[in-house]
């Protein structure tokens, strides 16, 4: 049974590694802009060399929480550590960490060369040394051809791939990058997905991802860290946070899901019409069940599946599936997925297995 | 869109204004320039570049041009002094009290300028607030002579007056620098004082540009500071052009210095935008 618990428990396993100390420890980060309360006892590890999103609707606090760990804003309460370096109280440029900014940020009286070699510049590292991480940066970005353009001659996805060099040319332990693909137009944007994962991949260096697109978070993230209203819900890889949502906010942010709410009596579940064995404590009881694992009852039944009738509401084509919604006797609404072209009777009995209902927690209210 | 009749109705009145008080004026004096007064005190409208050749001959007025350049300098400079850390305080650090604050800058502008002359002529004289209190403190046995009736009374009365002209342009192209910059400089490990050079300060040159041609130019152009102020030594050339119209009579070399200055004004101009288009980037 996977709960949010186990998502923790995973969590602390990862800290006891010897072989892999945390890169940067949140600790109980809390903050507050006036009355308003943006985060909420944030705790959280990123490891060596991780690409870790931080994923939340807009609101949810997670600029915020990225602005103060590149030092922008100070938390109220909470510390930072990196490694055994405490972070929190060091202004940003003290701070091995570089950030690569929504709007990126270039500096307009600066050319892309001179951009990318500010950082080096300002630490007044040779200029030979500066000259050739910067012609090898910007050779990484493939941005080469333009290095004596303005910022404003070139086009939005080449700023992003300077901003890109920008950062990672001062070799920071961590980069930061606040929605970097927001402003690119969806094309460019996969392209650059796709581009921004192989080259963290290659550089090694740990990326912390702020992202609304739970779809980018999957294609990207080698952990999410699912924020909602300042608090995280969930941190856990891709597969574990779509397979084994610990709350019900998580289900409904991550993919489609059916949400049912039943009650436990004596090691079976109640919901509307349908019953079926579990090991949960008696009470109430709330599961997730994605579209994917309800199928329609084809011949024989398959052994340990629940069943219910019921009949179609509405069919969504999309593309190589489809999703259907069914009304099940009993008054429930489930949506199924099937692959497309599947031939259904308007009555039909639907199926699933126990196991793939999976127990979450109800996320509270929160303001 | 509209027809002619009602373009010609609409641009006439400022067309003419434009005309009569302009254009007119000017070039009259261009003419005059080029005339001469005889012995007998009237104008005699024959062609000639006498009142050029004396402009350069004697000393006196290209020396009191070069004075009136070396103030104006002086004022520049004092006020992008004085307006530069204001306009940046303000702009960067000034909070919720910011507009308060830029309209404390403003208010100054509604007084007269003579009543601000005249005010600095009671702090400055020998019986004046500054004299006496460091007679009070006994710092000077008698009154400084030197403070009023000089160039250094020109200058700082004229810096008084024009530091609000350089504020507001430097205050402008501050606010415009999107603060996100500055957070990226400071990312990329440069301290407050090399995002100030390196950012900051290339940022706002179009407003610094723009301030420092409001001073230089109203300044040197300026006759009522001089004349209240200035004493003997404080003369600037616009009080020679009064003269020269005034008692002296003799308007041809006054119109003479006139385009002169307005040569070395409108090139100015000239410099001034080109300085700012080249750094300007948005």
């Amino acid at each position: 049974m996977a709960t949010f618990k186990d998502s923790l428990r995973t969590q602390t396993a990862d800290s006891q590694g010897p072989a892999n100390p945390h890169l940067l420890s949140i600790r109980n980060v809390a903050k507050s802009f006036g009355r308003n309360q943006v985060l909420r006892n944030v705790s959280l590890d990123v490891a060596e060399g991780e690409f870790l999103t931080i994923l939340g609707e807009s609101g949810s606090g997670k600029t915020t929480l990225l602005r103060i760990i590149a030092g922008f804003e100070t938390a109220n309460s909470g510390e930072l550590w990196m490694g055994s370096e405490r972070l929190d109280g060091q202004p940003p440029y003290r701070r091995r960490v570089n950030t690569v900014f929504q709007h990126y940020a270039l500096f307009p009286h600066l050319t892309v060369e001179q951009n990318v070699a500010y950082g080096l510049r300002v630490a007044k590292r040779p200029e030979a040394e500066t000259r050739q991480r910067v012609a090898e940066a910007l050779a990484m970005v493939k941005m080469t051809a333009q290095a004596s353009a303005k910022p404003s001659r070139i086009s939005g996805g080449q700023q992003q791939r300077v901003a890109l060099a920008r950062a990672l040319v001062n070799r920071p332990r961590l980069l930061l990058l606040d929605e970097p693909l927001s402003a690119l137009d969806a094309n460019l944007r996969r392209q650059m997905q796709v581009e921004l994962k192989s080259l963290q991949r290659e550089v090694g260096t740990a990326f912390v991802f702020v992202t609304h697109d739970q779809e980018e978070a999957m294609v990207m993230s080698d952990r999410i860290a699912l924020l909602r209203s300042g608090e995280l819900e969930q941190v856990a890889t891709p597969r574990e946070i779509y397979s084994r949502p610990a709350t019900s906010y998580v289900a409904q942010f991550i993919g489609h899901t059916n949400l049912l709410k039943g009650e436990v009596q004596a090691g079976t579940v109640r919901c509307g019409a349908i019953s079926w064995r579990t090991e949960l404590p008696d009470g109430p009881a709330l599961f997730s069940l994605r579209p994917e694992h309800i199928r329609p009852v084809q011949g024989a039944s398959s052994p340990g599946a629940v069943r219910v009738r019921g009949h179609l509401l509405h069919q969504a084509f999309q593309g190589s599936t489809e999703l259907i919604r069914v009304a099940a006797d009993g008054g429930m609404v489930l949506t199924m997925r099937v692959a497309s072209g599947s031939s259904l009777a308007d009555h039909l009995e639907i199926e699933f297995s126990a196991a793939d209902a999976v127990a979450v927690r109800e996320s509270p209210e929160r303001i | 869109m509209f027809s002619r009749a009602y373009k010609t109705i609409v641009t006439a009145p400022p067309l003419v204004w434009v005309t009569i008080f302009l254009i007119v004026p000017y070039a009259l004096m261009f003419c005059y320039s080029f005339w001469s007064v005889s012995s007998g005190q009237t104008i005699v409208h024959s062609w000639n570049l006498q009142n050029y050749h004396e402009l350069l001959r004697k000393p006196v007025y290209w020396e009191t041009l070069l004075r009136s350049i070396w103030i104006a300098a002086r004022v520049t400079l004092f006020s992008l002094a004085l307006g530069y850390p204001l306009a940046y305080f303000l702009s960067f650090y000034a909070g919720r009290r910011k507009d308060l604050l830029y309209q404390l800058v403003i208010i100054p502008l509604w007084v007269s300028y003579l009543v601000r002359a005249y005010a600095w002529k009671t702090i400055l004289g020998s019986d004046g607030v500054l004299n006496t209190f460091l007679q009070y403190v006994h710092l000077t046995s008698h009154p400084l002579e030197f403070l009023l009736y000089s160039p250094f009374a020109v200058v700082l009365t004229l810096t008084h007056i024009y530091t609000p002209f350089t504020i507001l342009p430097i205050y402008a192209a501050l606010e415009h620098i999107p603060r996100n910059l500055v957070e990226a400089s400071t990312d990329l490990g440069a301290t407050p004082t090399q995002t100030f050079w390196k950012v900051i300060l290339p940022l706002s040159i179009p407003g610094v540009v723009a301030g420092a041609t409001f001073a230089f130019v109203l300044s040197l152009g300026d006759f009522l500071a001089p004349l209240l102020l200035g004493g003997p030594s404080g003369i600037m050339i616009s009080n020679v052009v009064v003269s020269l119209f005034g008692a002296a009579y003799n308007w041809p070399l006054g119109a003479a210095i006139s385009l002169g200055m307005l040569v070395i004004v409108v090139n100015l101009l000239f410099l001034s935008e080109k300085l700012e288009k080249r750094w300007s980037f948005s």
